[in-house]
């Protein structure tokens, strides 16, 4: 297993090392007008975008959308990369910075250059070859539930309050193995700790209690589905949902973000290598990035929009916060290192 | 019984099932295994058989669907008891109500179960259910449970009772004759009921991840972790060799024991049992317990407000929210149409390979009872990223044909028809048949009149754990590019879990309790629609 | 003693059996003839346990009412044998044995003389699936007289005989049971069998037994016109305002008799020839005759009054 492992590493590093190389040689042909034609969007489960939004698209570019979902983050980028010699979209959207590195190393997507991508912050671009356009990003974060925090304890405020015996038992995460968000978490543990292997080790001994999935660890031992713990790794736009999702209506969210537990995942769209419709695809990507597209995302998918000229949703701006300084990581070394991680995290917490 | 030579026809209608399993099973789990094993594929096999994690993972795996098989027998075989004797209203009822669980996602019984483990108090102090080998135990027998209800109960309505009277009478006490006449003659049911029930437990995910928590690990799961998480699909088609293997050894174990010895069953004639009432009622508290706790949290859940109850979650289905691509009623009506077609597809199926299994050439035969059995048995991930990567070339480019997913479906329900059909065939008394032929009906002919005719008891109750099968989801199409458009109930269900607030939960567990009631009822007609036999049996 | 009292049984709104009342005595063979539907297949399940229902049913004055089928020292016989199709004849036998907790040994030998008995030495290892009917009736005889029950209840034991097979077990049978010390009740349709078996008959009809006695004064005097429909008498003629019943061996051929009918059919049955007239006015009869006219012939006759039926 072990040998196995390494050589799978080696292979992946290898991979990344010529992936850089071989980008200029694809070159694909953008141009020409995809009016009439019929785009394939392939994204992931989660995915939801206003019927409006794609009418103001078909209607500026003259091109159709076809959708297609393919389970969740981690599910479409496999599906991608067994497919990649033939290819079942056009565009990709959904890939995050947690399983980036291993579409690039892949190959799957080709270089493409939005004229929009000015409007985007810069430091959600992570591949200077463009092969992926960011297109929107929202933090994994630890939330709690405020009335149900032991009594007389202040909510807490560094990832170290959760080793702190006054949080014992109240604590819920996701298994890196299984769920995007417990990845995201442990990503976030290893940046923003001085030693994440003790600090894993004192969440055991504080009781952390582990889920396979999100679902799981929100409704099942998180106050929100009547379970008994108060603190909960969820997203930094969970409580806006709350509020806008709540019954009966309220004005404030029961819920805190501590927004010093943060990783940042960014959500990219990317051209498959063996599009049918380049321009097409291109006409795609561009129009994810125009302020249509961009308001419609955070109250579509409660994550915030990618372009600095998009305006917010009011009540996302009222409840929803933007960690200031968000753990992040280079997708290459998180490629690089993930298994071993989470290998390490198994050790530490499962066993 | 003797392989029958000269049966007409038989050999084209056998393409049809052959083609259907080559084409959307064997040849996409060839590939991905072929391609994941290319190379070093040797090595990562021996790889697997030298870890010891790997061992202690098959061994887990085997064990608890070892324990969950029998637990389930134990405990649904006394209720099969119970229907049988029911009147074929009753029973046909009671058939509906125990799929429910079929239809239901695991993330939505995981959290009734654990609702009711904390209202009970299984979930404090000294007894922890949540994340323990137990809660893995008592979910597979809750979503099992019916298997074994319908597939044995319906081969007891079957049985002549006069032989357990004879027992009584003989001195044997109600115990005895159901162990020394009963039983035996009940042996090819359970034991086509036990593979399903085995099959289902060794490849089962959600249960395991979510139920037994982060710490369990099967060989579903492990080759889920290779191939998706991990994408190393070398290691993911060596463990999906070693599940493959082990399920072929077990079906072809289970369709020996089931063909041993056959039953014949006359037309039986039903007589009232004596003393039956204390036991049903016995049963149905069981049923009650069972099945009646989760689903009526969800019940619960699905009326309940911030403010009280009432039917605004139910309302709320008809309109788009925004995490949807459609209205939930869309999603159910979608999953509706999925559902008939994948029930069509594993009757037609099931049907002829069931014919093919009973009286077809030897060779064949087995081919066809393995062949279609294992689909049931085989990773969800193996199948569907088999279908990905082999059905991808014109003119078999299926991926994103609508149509894949209702095949897909199939592929799970086929095996029920033909696992409840096959021993009720084997149980024709050869008579019957003789008589049909000595009366002037040709080979195809007495194929039709008898054998389909007994056949399609079994056939149907098949085909309504294809339709709930399909309802809810089961098996590979998780794994498969699909049309928001064709939202389906249970995709739906999961979306509006997957962002907080107690609106969307509400609206997914309305969701949850239509889909139940839809595969009731449609169950209760599907079963309702085989006319004549049932008046004979 | 067995003693059945007041018995009844009900599927709703059908009464199966009706306030039947019987005794059967030490070693007494009765025989219960009845029409199909009439009950009898009914009865001899709530006597077994099988069926419960309103009323007594006691043997030698302990009531077994409430008792289990396995509590009850009586065997039964089932119409279709109910062999156990999974076990060899002599498994079959040996079952009520073993159920019992008979030691391995005795059992053998037990089932050893009870398959002489009925005359199947050497039939112990086949499967019951390979047993003629005749074969298969007297292995389930020898089951059911393996326990060694009090009483033994025969649903229609012979009813899937040729006529050779069973001529020879209506001379067997009681002969068996007599051998055993068994009293049986036997149940039939056929009134010829009835006879034959019976120490006593009772008839049944629509869930009621109408008349018991001997075989002879029950067939000689029937309480009641159905009762004499149920023992095979077919001549009811009006007489007045009354029905009457001409006895099969009432009609004497005479030239100067009152009546007269035509010839349509004749039977030969050995030393008798079953004789079947039409009369002018349409009505059929049928006789026993040992000197039969001609098919075709009309014939005048007379009816020897003692032999003429009369009700009430």
């Amino acid at each position: 297993m072990k040998k196995l492992f390494l050589s799978f590493v080696i292979v992946g590093l290898v991979a990344a090392a010529c992936g850089d190389d071989n980008d200029d040689g694809d070159a694909i042909d953008f141009r020409g007008d995809p009016s009439g034609t019929t785009v394939r969007l392939v994204t992931h489960d989660s995915f939801s975008i206003s019927d409006a939004v794609w009418e103001a698209f078909t209607a500026e570019t003259g091109v159709t959308v076809e959708l297609l979902s393919s389970g969740d983050a981690g599910e479409m980028v496999s599906q991608a990369i067994l497919t990649k010699d033939a290819p079942v979209a056009d565009v990709m959207f959904g890939i995050d910075n947690t399983f980036l590195q291993r579409g690039l190393d892949n190959d799957i997507f080709v270089p493409y250059e939005s004229p929009n991508l000015d409007g985007v912050f810069d430091n959600l671009k992570l591949d200077d070859n463009n092969r992926v356009t960011p297109i929107s990003f929202g933090d994994v974060c630890v939330n709690y539930w405020i009335d149900a925090l032991p009594t007389g304890t202040a909510a807490p405020s560094t990832l170290e309050d959760l080793t702190d015996e006054r949080f014992a038992g109240q604590f819920v995460v996701q298994s890196p193995e299984t769920s995007s968000p417990g990845l995201a978490f442990l990503l976030a543990t290893i940046t923003g700790t001085d030693d994440w292997e003790q600090y894993w080790a004192d969440l055991v001994a504080n009781d952390v209690s582990v889920t396979a999935g999100w679902e799981d660890a929100y409704y099942g031992e998180f106050t929100a589905g009547g379970g008994e713990r108060s603190i909960v790794v969820s997203y930094a736009s969970s409580p806006p949902a709350e509020v806008i999702f709540a019954d009966p209506p309220v004005d404030t969210a029961p819920t805190g973000v501590l927004l010093d537990s943060c990783f940042r995942q960014i959500e990219f769209a990317g051209v498959l290598a063996g599009t049918e419709n380049a321009a097409g695809a291109a006409a795609l990507i561009d129009f994810m990035l125009t302020n249509t597209y961009q308001e419609d995302v955070p109250l579509t998918m409660f994550v915030f929009p990618a372009s600095q000229s998009a305006t917010l949703p009011p009540e996302f701006v009222e409840h929803a916060e933007v960690a200031a300084n968000p753990q992040i990581i280079d997708p290459a070394e998180i490629e690089a290192n993930r298994d071993a991680w989470v290998d390490r995290w198994v050790e530490i917490v499962l066993s | 019984m003797r392989a029958r030579k000269n049966i007409g026809g038989l050999d084209a209608l056998m393409l049809i099932p052959a083609v259907f399993i080559g084409l959307f099973f064997l040849f996409p789990v060839g590939t991905v295994v072929g391609r994941g094993l290319a190379g070093d594929g040797l090595d990562a096999v021996i790889d697997l058989a030298r870890s010891q994690r790997q061992r202690d993972v098959l061994r887990f795996t085997f064990w608890q669907a070892v324990v969950s098989t029998v637990l389930t027998v134990v405990i649904a075989l006394p209720a099969a008891a119970t229907v049988a004797g029911l009147s074929s209203r009753a029973r046909r009822v009671v058939r509906s109500i125990v799929t429910v669980p079929f239809v239901l996602p695991t993330v939505v019984v995981a959290g009734a179960f654990d609702e009711l483990f904390l209202a009970t108090g299984l979930d404090a102090g000294a007894v922890r259910l949540r994340h323990t080998v137990w809660a893995i135990l008592i979910a597979h027998v809750f979503f099992n449970y019916a298997v074994v209800v319908r597939v044995v109960g319906t081969a007891w309505v079957g049985l002549d009772c006069r032989q357990a009277e004879a027992a009584r009478v003989l001195g044997a006490t109600r115990w005895q004759a159901w162990k020394e006449v009963t039983l035996p003659r009940l042996r090819p049911a359970i034991a086509s009921a036990s593979a399903i029930v085995f099959l289902f437990s060794f490849t089962s995910f959600g249960v395991v991840l979510i139920l037994g928590g982060p710490r369990r690990a099967t060989l579903e799961t492990e080759i889920y972790r290779y191939a998706v998480s991990r994408t190393d699909l070398t290691t993911a088609a060596a463990l999906a060799v070693v599940q493959l293997t082990t399920v072929l050894g077990l079906v072809a174990i289970s369709t020996w024991l089931e063909r041993r010895r056959p039953a014949t069953t006359r037309v039986a004639r039903r007589t009232r049992t004596l003393g039956s009432r204390a036991g049903r009622r016995v049963n149905g508290l069981v049923a009650i317990a069972l099945l009646g706790g989760p689903l009526a949290v969800l019940v619960e859940r699905s009326f309940s407000t911030g403010t009280g109850y009432d039917l605004s979650h139910y309302e709320a289905l008809g309109t788009r929210v925004r995490q949807l691509p459609a209205p939930a009623t869309t999603a159910l009506w979608n999953s509706l149409q999925h559902a008939v077609m994948a029930t069509a597809i594993a009757l037609v199926i099931g049907v002829l390979a069931s014919v093919v299994v009973v009286h077809g050439r030897s060779s064949l035969r087995r081919f066809f009872d393995l062949g279609l059995t294992l689909p049931l048995g085989t990773s969800a991930v193996t199948v569907g990223f088999g279908i990905l990567i082999a059905l991808d070339e014109p003119p078999i480019d299926f991926r994103t044909r609508w149509w894949i997913i209702p095949v897909a479906h199939a592929l799970v329900g086929v095996p029920f028809v033909v696992r409840t059909m096959v021993p009720l065939l084997r149980s024709i008394d050869p008579s019957i048949r003789e008589a049909a032929a000595v009366l002037g009906a040709s080979p195809s002919r007495v194929r039709r009149e008898i054998d389909l005719a007994i056949g399609a008891r079994g056939a149907l109750v098949g085909g309504g754990f294809a339709f709930a099968v399909s309802l809810g989801e089961f098996g590979a199409t998780s794994f498969l590019p699909r049309r928001p458009d064709d939202l389906t109930a249970p995709v739906a269900l999961f979306r509006l879990l997957s962002t907080p607030g107690d609106l969307l939960r509400g609206q997914a567990m309305a969701l949850a309790v239509v889909l139940m009631v839809l595969v009731a009822v449609s169950v209760f007609v599907i079963e309702s629609s085989r006319g004549t036999t049932e008046g004979a049996l | 003693m067995l003693r059945v009292d007041a018995l009844t049984i009900r599927f709703g709104d059908v009464v199966a059996v009706d306030g039947v009342s019987l005794t059967l005595a030490a070693g007494e063979r009765l025989a219960v003839l009845g029409p199909s539907g009439c009950g009898k297949s009914m009865l001899l399940r709530a006597i077994a346990g099988l069926e419960a229902g309103d009323g007594t049913v006691s043997l030698d004055g302990v009531n077994l009412t409430d008792k289990a089928p396995d509590q009850r020292p009586i065997g039964l016989m089932f119409q279709d044998h109910a062999l156990f199709p999974h076990r060899t004849v002599e498994q079959n036998v040996a079952f009520g044995l073993r159920m019992a907790g008979n030691a391995p040994g005795e059992r053998d030998q037990r089932v050893h003389e009870l398959l002489a008995l009925v005359g199947m030495e050497g039939f112990g290892d086949r499967a019951t699936a390979t047993l003629s009917g005749g074969e298969a009736q007297r292995a389930a005889l020898a089951r059911a007289l393996a326990p060694g029950p009090n009483v033994l209840l025969l649903d229609e034991p012979l009813g899937s005989l040729d006529r050779h097979r069973r001529e020879r077990l209506i001379e067997e049978l009681p002969d068996v049971l007599r051998a055993t010390g068994t009293a049986a009740i036997h149940v039939t349709h056929d009134h010829d069998e009835a006879f034959a078996i019976g120490d006593r008959l009772a008839v049944m009809h629509a869930g009621k037994v109408l008349q018991v006695g001997p075989p002879g004064e029950v067939w000689a005097a029937p309480a009641s016109i159905t009762v004499a429909r149920v023992l095979g008498h077919t001549n009811e003629v009006t007489e007045g305002a009354a029905t009457v019943v001409w006895r099969s061996d009432a009609l004497r051929l005479d030239p100067a008799g009152p009546h007269e009918a035509m010839v349509e059919r004749v039977h030969f049955r050995g030393v008798e020839h079953d004789v079947r007239l039409r009369t002018p006015a349409g009505q059929p009869l049928r006789f026993v005759l040992a000197d039969p006219p001609a098919v075709g012939d009309n014939v005048r006759f007379s009816i020897e009054p003692e032999r003429v039926i009369r009700f009430g």
